[in-house]
């Protein structure tokens, strides 16, 4: 079998080239080479729960298009999480990620991603990048955690020759960020907030009304935010008539289509979120659905909290412990 | 073979079988009648000297039978576990006329075993030339395909989108029947041989099959991503919480450790009363690990009746000694639910088989009036996969009707340089037939680019080699120089 350019070998070959031999040594631990330093170039905390992390991907910063996102896992025993992507610099080779602390990793995630750190691993940029359409007349509506990732958007839709209004929603005017990347891409700009305490009091719904009223001709509306947001987005819109996209975020694992997690109901069909998605109609979406599908996994991720913070204590008491033993010795 | 008591082993993750001691090895080789024609190597999908590493264990020389089993065979200890061996090797064994057929997948398995043990790993010495070959997806496919690139003297570069090599060996099948050390030392393999893993890469979106070929220098690629898009029952109930795809309780399993939650982040989700739906492999894995996870009922539902299931005949065994119920010639009619969103249970319907369908067996037809309904809280589908659709999406290579890769007989896709294998191109199949796909492939690939395959004998027709008889076994010591 072996007669010719594979020779297996027990002794060392004379005509050996140690090169080939040495290319790649055996690594125990199965790490890999290249995509694995996602280093945290810059971070920037917007409140006390919302943070932004720039991570250094050069290739992913040249193939990422605005509605595309990542899937993230912290650490090697962490959980892979969907993060939308919100920005991408393929000059200088990062993309930006937007996240608020809300379950066990995103918290954790806001302690422990510091510039220089890394990531375990992040993958992406994954699901059909948002159709920037020839829409003439468009509004981009943020809400919360989406504020970040409709920014891409709205900047595409300018570059394609769009007249593009903004409504992004907060709670309160300490929240508000990047009030000045859409000024310079939009040609008018809502700021909502719960209390008045910047732009006009109320949800963004209110935001898309006013700017349905003065605008009768706006062809596209594109929401993106937590379900009961862009869920009352899609029925703002729908006495209109106004086509309205959606970017849809339920629980995934993988995010490339293999274990179905992701799936939601659009119109009488099922689509998976992670390939078929992430933007659909948001006239079609069934959105209890989604909320509902969203809360699975809520009493886990409680103990996962939990688990984390005792752990965390554990791990400050041996600390503490440690530097008091080391204080004696000295 | 001794296995692991049902009782015990449905409480743990441990290997079920737990491998030939070396006297059990060597008294099952000696079974071996090493007959003149050689039923088995046929009947191996790639081709195995089997006779031939059988021969080696009966003289105690197990290195020489590492050494056969490596000339063909790249990942024994893999093959020697998940291979179907009753419907190849073993199903066409010349003892099995008469007797029981020689285990010629645990002895092969014993070998791999004491390989990674021992830690032999047969280096062939590689001429280097300059081809850089890229390969889409890292399971079964993959793996073979890049060894048999590596080993002809290309820069072999792999891709996985998971964080981890392995593709379904890692997140699909779980470590009861399969475990990761094992993957990992046959992973390991693979990069003595230059292979170059890498991880976090999702082909398609991060780069396109045209860019690699285009821009990035891939003189071919291969592209083995699996079939992978779980489908689902489209009964009522289906998007409640509780119901979920075989894959995902498998790789939540597998490949994120769920099962070691919250040590791990990655929750599982548990079920009191767990109901698989199908009765292929996967399904069985499914159940066994519910069993193991500590469900207290774990059924089986089955629209067709046992002689149907694809599943292996061992698997069924092994799922029944653990205790999961078997509900054959019942049909799923709808997801109960409690009214919080979550399953309370399911409806189905008796069925009795009808005339032969297309595939050859026959259909099952429900029984009027036979609906029941029973208790469950967690909804386990292994129905099967269709084509993932990134590849579709994201590149010009030319699909069938269902999605899957249009690729000819020697695998060949309509762009020039790429090739396919695997269930990406003919759907849900096994580890064994993926891997022969990979080294089809491979074998295509070197055509196309033009180096000679020697590996392959030059068969011009009929049993005879350059004019001498192929059953001479003289031939194969004939060494050109």
């Amino acid at each position: 079998m072996d007669h010719c350019r594979v020779f297996l070998r027990h002794e060392p070959c004379p005509r050996i080239s140690t090169d080939v031999l040495t290319v790649q040594p055996a690594s125990p631990d199965l790490k890999v080479s290249k995509m694995s330093n996602f280093e945290i170039v810059t971070r920037e905390d917007f409140s006390d729960v919302t943070y932004l992390l720039e991570v250094r991907h050069p290739l992913m910063a040249k193939a990422a298009k605005p509605g595309q996102f990542v899937i993230v896992m912290l650490n090697e025993h962490g959980e892979r999480i969907p993060l939308t992507i919100a920005d991408f610099d393929r000059e200088k080779g990062t993309i930006t990620l937007v996240i608020q602390a809300v379950g066990k990793t995103t918290r954790q995630m806001q302690q422990e991603c510091l510039v220089g750190t890394s990531l375990y691993a992040i993958v992406g940029p994954m699901g059909i990048p948002s159709p920037i359409s020839h829409a003439k007349k468009v509004v981009c509506v943020g809400g919360g955690l989406g504020v970040a990732p409709i920014y891409p958007q709205a900047r595409g839709f300018k570059e394609s020759g769009a007249y593009v209004i903004g409504v992004v929603g907060f709670r309160n005017k300490d929240l508000v960020f990047w009030e000045d990347k859409f000024r310079a891409c939009c040609d008018e700009f809502i700021i909502c907030t719960d209390d008045g305490s910047a732009g006009i009091k109320g949800l963004v719904t209110a935001g898309i009304l006013q700017a349905i009223e003065k605008h009768p001709d706006i062809e596209e509306v594109v929401a993106i935010g937590p379900p009961i947001m862009m869920k009352g987005c899609a029925d703002a819109t729908r006495p209109y008539k106004i086509k309205t996209m959606v970017s849809l975020n339920p629980v995934m694992v993988d995010g490339t289509g293999m274990c179905g997690g992701c799936r939601v109901k659009i119109g009488d069909q099922v689509k998976f979120a992670c390939v078929d998605g992430p933007d659909f109609d948001g006239h079609l979406v069934d959105f209890d659905d989604l909320m509902m599908r969203l809360r699975r996994y809520t009493k886990e991720e409680r103990m996962a909290l939990d688990h984390w913070e005792k752990e965390k204590g554990c791990r400050l008491q041996k600390a503490v412990e440690s530097s008091i033993d080391s204080a004696i010795l000295k | 073979m001794r296995e692991q008591d049902p009782v015990v082993r449905s409480k743990n993750f441990e290997e079920v079988a737990c491998g030939y001691h070396p006297d059990d090895a060597l008294r099952e080789s000696e079974r071996c009648l090493m007959c003149p024609d050689q039923p088995c190597v046929s009947g191996c999908p790639v081709g195995i000297n089997i006779p031939g590493f059988i021969k080696k264990i009966g003289e105690k020389d197990l290195r020489g039978a590492y050494d056969i089993l490596t000339e063909t065979s790249l990942l024994p200890a893999i093959c020697g576990r998940v291979c179907p061996q009753e419907s190849q090797c073993e199903g066409v064994c010349t003892v099995g006329e008469s007797l029981e057929a020689v285990a010629i997948g645990r002895l092969e398995r014993f070998v791999g075993d004491t390989a990674i043990k021992e830690g032999w790993a047969n280096i062939p010495y590689i001429e280097p030339n300059r081809f850089k070959v890229g390969i889409v997806g890292s399971g079964p496919a993959g793996m073979a395909c890049a060894a048999d690139m590596a080993k002809a003297g290309c820069d072999v570069t792999v891709f996985e989108a998971f964080h981890q090599p392995g593709g379904v060996l890692k997140y699909g099948i779980p470590d009861f029947r399969l475990p990761n050390t094992v993957i990992d030392a046959e992973i390991n393999n693979l990069r003595l041989l230059g292979v170059k893993f890498e991880c976090n890469t999702l082909v398609g979106r991060l780069f396109s099959i045209e860019q690699m070929i285009s821009e990035m220098g891939y003189d071919a690629v291969f592209v083995g991503v699996g079939a992978g898009y779980p489908t689902m029952l489209g009964i009522p109930g289906d998007s409640l919480n509780g119901v979920l795809s075989a894959n995902e309780l498998l790789t939540r399993c597998n490949l994120m450790r769920a099962k070691e939650f919250p040590n791990f982040d990655t929750p599982q989700p548990i079920g009191r009363r767990v109901a698989v739906v199908g009765a292929g492999n996967t399904a069985m894995d499914a159940m066994r690990v519910s069993v193991r996870l500590g469900a207290e009922k774990v059924y089986c539902i089955y629209r067709r009746s046992r002689k149907e299931a694809p599943a292996r005949v061992e698997e069924v065994h092994h799922a029944e000694q653990e205790g999961v119920e078997f509900h054959w010639l019942t049909n799923p009619v709808a997801v109960l639910d409690d009214g919080k969103g979550s399953v309370r249970g399911m409806r189905c319907v008796r069925m009795e088989l009808g005339e032969p369908d297309e595939s050859g067996r026959r259909r099952p037809v429900p029984v009027a009036g036979s609906e029941f309904d029973f208790e469950a809280d967690l909804i386990v589908y292994a129905i099967g996969t269709n084509a993932n659709p990134i590849m579709g999406q994201t590149s010009k290579l030319r699909l069938n009707k269902w999605g899957y890769i249009d690729a000819d007989d020697s695998l060949a896709t309509s762009i020039a340089g790429v090739f396919a294998g695997g269930d990406i191109v003919t759907g849900a199949a096994t580890v064994i037939e993926a891997m022969g796909a990979g080294r089809k492939a491979a074998a295509s690939m070197k055509a196309y680019l033009g180096i000679r395959d020697a590996s392959l004998p030059y068969q011009t027709g009929g049993d005879t080699l350059f004019g001498i008889d192929l059953r001479e076994r003289n031939f194969a010591r004939v060494r050109v120089a």
